[in-house]
């Protein structure tokens, strides 16, 4: 049992150190990279030209591959990003400042991506490119927090009271979660309720459901690799001018 | 809270308008399904008639202007207008159609039929 604690413990300051970070993730980022996009092209493909048109939408559902793993993905960063923001302020750790740092734009991305593609299918489908329902204002709301963290960073002079403001902030975002999962149950809106669901039979086919679910999948991958390159770009902007990230990138390491 | 409640939901239930009509000056959106049946047509105008069912209440409306793909009967809709209590009429100038969370490819609704 202790033994397991500590070594918990070592890798948390591992995870902490800029530059076993910065070489440790160095080694991932290209089975990452060879992972990720040919599962994305994968289920792209496959959603777009294999899988079947849907009986009362036509060939527009077909946006469901780019809507929901991009919605799916855009309110996990956030949520990664609200832990990061906890131990942030209650351990001080540096790099889960870092981490929100990085992440806050390719979330913001993520939400634009899905309010946009959302709005695309909802011309057609609905009648209106935009309706202020619970779902998507909600949603709104989430690119409003990644915009305001985004800002609130630029906003202070020093890095340590940069952290500490934002981290405080995005716990607080976190609420908005549970609102944007729920609003279609706990409401009534003109999106949807959820077509996925975990404890129960979902209401759409499986030659349609696989390739979402390979999308989603690899929507995850990617994320992953943007924001281990982000982190690795902040680390480097951050310590250009300390010893070990000169010896590693002049090579006398 | 429960004035919250009114304003996050997006549309009144025909119980709801049957309960609580709200003035005939406001505007308001109305949603439920289009009820089986009640689909009219005016063969020479965009004119037509529908009814809003929650399957407790029903409404009648009334829409001269263009409807989205999906507007069909037995299926969601969200209108935007006018509710008159008095003759259970729902003037409206909007028709949003609402999807369901259903996802059918064609050839097995096909087959089912």
């Amino acid at each position: 049992m202790n033994n397991i604690f500590s070594t918990v413990k070592s890798f948390y300051h591992k995870l902490g150190s800029f530059p076993w970070f910065y070489k440790f993730s160095s080694k991932f980022i290209p089975i990452v990279f060879i992972l990720g996009f040919p599962i994305f092209f994968l289920g792209i493909i496959w959603g777009i030209y294999f899988s079947p048109t849907d009986v009362t939408q036509g060939e527009i559902y077909r946006i469901i591959y780019l809507h929901v793993p991009a919605a799916s993905v855009a309110q996990t960063v956030y949520f990664a990003m609200a832990i990061a923001g906890f131990v942030y302020v209650v351990w001080k750790m540096k790099m889960a400042g870092l981490f929100i740092y990085a992440m806050a734009p390719i979330g913001a991305s993520f939400t634009i991506l899905a309010l946009i593609s959302g709005a695309i299918w909802g011309q057609p489908t609905w009648g209106t490119w935009w309706i202020w329902d619970a779902r998507l204002t909600s949603t709104l709301v989430l690119l409003l927090f990644y915009l305001v963290i985004i800002g609130l960073y630029s906003s202070f002079d020093n890095k340590k009271s940069a952290d500490q403001a934002v981290s405080i902030l995005t716990m607080v975002g976190a609420i908005n979660l549970p609102i944007i999962k729920k609003s279609v149950d706990w409401w009534n809106t003109l999106h949807q309720p959820a077509t996925i669901k975990v404890f129960s039979e979902s209401s759409i086919a499986n030659e349609m459901l696989y390739p979402l679910l390979i999308c989603i999948f690899s929507f995850y991958i990617l994320v992953f690799l943007f924001g281990l390159m982000a982190m690795r770009a902040e680390i480097a902007k951050r310590e250009l001018n300390k010893s070990w990230f000169k010896n590693l990138v002049l090579g006398n390491d | 809270m429960s004035a919250l409640q009114e304003n996050i939901n997006l549309f009144y239930s025909p119980t709801d308008l049957k309960n609580n009509p709200p003035s005939s000056d406001r505007s308001i959106r109305a949603g439920g399904l289009v009820k089986e049946k009640s689909l009219l047509r005016n063969t020479d105008s965009l004119e037509i008639y529908f009814e809003i069912t929650d399957l407790k209440n029903t409404i009648a409306v009334t829409y001269n202007g263009l409807l989205p793909d999906l507007f069909k009967e037995n299926k969601g809709v969200v209108a935007t207008g006018y509710f008159f209590v008095d003759k259970n009429e729902f003037q409206a100038y909007e028709i949003l159609a609402k999807h369901d969370e259903n996802y059918v490819p064609k050839e097995v609704e096909k087959a089912l039929e």
